[in-house]
């Protein structure tokens, strides 16, 4: 690999370690509920929620901070945080 | 359909990978992590970064978070850098949108060559995310910062009064300004979209309530954001040959329909302990810049 190489920062997720770390209340998503707006996905700031088949949602919990905006932005309550146990 | 956005986008058709990749390290329910998400419906968007927030967004050495160029540059030359960049672009023959993501504080401090660039009409566009204070650096005021607004450095609420950024951008005769807001996220990205089809230089304002700089819970980012636009309190507007009043403001032009801004107040701890007469000042002033905004939709027909 040339010098220069290494003086470029490459496009990677995680640019801050796992950000899953710093949360303190995980999102927990209640199928039943969702009308499957996607709203969450739409305003997650991070970009940890993926739309699987049928528009049902996915966290990945890994870089999820636990901000709660998908939680207070969901019109049907479909999505609760849930304290983070140790 | 989305709720309260633009009626004619469904949600099927909005970008919903951000050019932010996840485990970036911004804060818990950042307003420039929502706003950014907009910036994927640029074609080969280019990013110049003056020194803030969204510079230590954009990642720790060897990894970046962003998945599109970055310029990160000193802040008072972003838009100088961007005029040169867009120059180099055109002899080049590349065709990418360049945009100079900058927050209030690179507005201020670069504020000569962004209104340089503006009255050459440079070819360019420019987001400020407005957290209305030096967000990065703990939170001092900047001159968009809200009267009454309480900072590190006005420890009592500012005592000066906030500067209309948008409209002093309008007023260098550019083809395209707007404000715009991160709980807004669809009216933000057709405006982006309607920038990005127009040549010449673009200015969009972009609110964005930050959780740590005014005190209320992570959660609540979009929330307040959207209570900003339902009391008045900021007004979103669109000029491109002729003036108007958005859509998710547009009910709000009547001031019998807008929430009290008593709603929009007390859920931020920046505004604690606001005297009742302060918050009547309040309403007089988003009054007036009702008032203003509403006149300049008269002229600007």
């Amino acid at each position: 690999m040339k010098h220069s190489e290494y003086l470029i920062a490459k496009p990677s997720k995680g640019s801050a370690g796992q950000t899953g770390l710093w949360r303190s209340f995980r999102p927990v998503y209640h199928v039943e509920r969702c009308i499957r707006c996607l709203l969450c996905c739409f305003y997650c700031p991070e970009d940890v929620i993926e739309v699987h088949y049928h528009r049902f949602i996915l966290f990945h919990y890994e870089y999820c901070k636990g901000c709660g905006i998908c939680a207070s932005i969901c019109p049907e309550d479909a999505i609760e945080m849930v304290e983070e146990e140790e | 359909m989305v709720a309260g956005g633009d009626v004619s986008m469904k949600i099927d058709e909005l970008p919903r990978r951000s050019s932010l990749l996840p485990g970036n390290p911004s804060c818990q329910g950042c307003p420039h992590a929502i706003g950014l998400k907009a910036l994927s419906v640029l074609e080969n968007p280019v990013l110049i970064i003056p020194a803030g927030c969204t510079t230590i967004i954009a990642g720790i050495h060897p990894k970046a978070a962003f998945n599109v160029p970055v310029l990160h540059v000193p802040f008072a030359s972003a838009a100088a850098v961007a005029s040169g960049l867009a120059a180099s672009y055109r002899k080049e023959g590349v065709e990418a949108s360049i945009v100079v993501w900058m927050g209030d504080g690179a507005a201020d401090i670069g504020f000569a060559t962004l209104s340089g660039a503006a009255v050459r009409n440079e070819d360019i566009i420019v987001v400020v995310s407005d957290n209305e204070a030096y967000m990065n650096t703990g939170i001092q005021s900047s001159s968009t910062t809200s009267w009454k607004a309480r900072t590190t450095t006005s420890p009592g609420g500012k005592s000066e009064e906030k500067k209309d950024l948008a409209a002093i951008m309008l007023m260098h005769r550019i083809p395209y300004a707007a404000t715009a807001s991160v709980g807004y996220l669809p009216d933000f990205i057709n405006k982006l979209k309607r920038a990005s089809e127009i040549d010449g230089f673009r200015f969009i304002h972009l609110h964005s309530p930050c959780p740590p700089g005014w005190r209320f819970d992570s959660s609540k980012t979009v929330e307040i954001a959207r209570l900003a636009v339902k009391t008045g309190a900021w007004i979103l507007w669109e000029y491109s040959g002729r003036f108007r009043i958005t859509s998710p403001s547009k009910p709000y032009k009547d001031g019998s329909k807008r929430v009290p801004l008593e709603e929009y107040i007390k859920t931020q701890g920046r505004f604690k302990g606001l005297s009742e007469e302060d918050v009547e000042e309040i309403k007089s002033k988003i009054e007036e810049q009702w008032k203003f905004l509403l006149a300049f939709e008269e002229i600007f027909r």
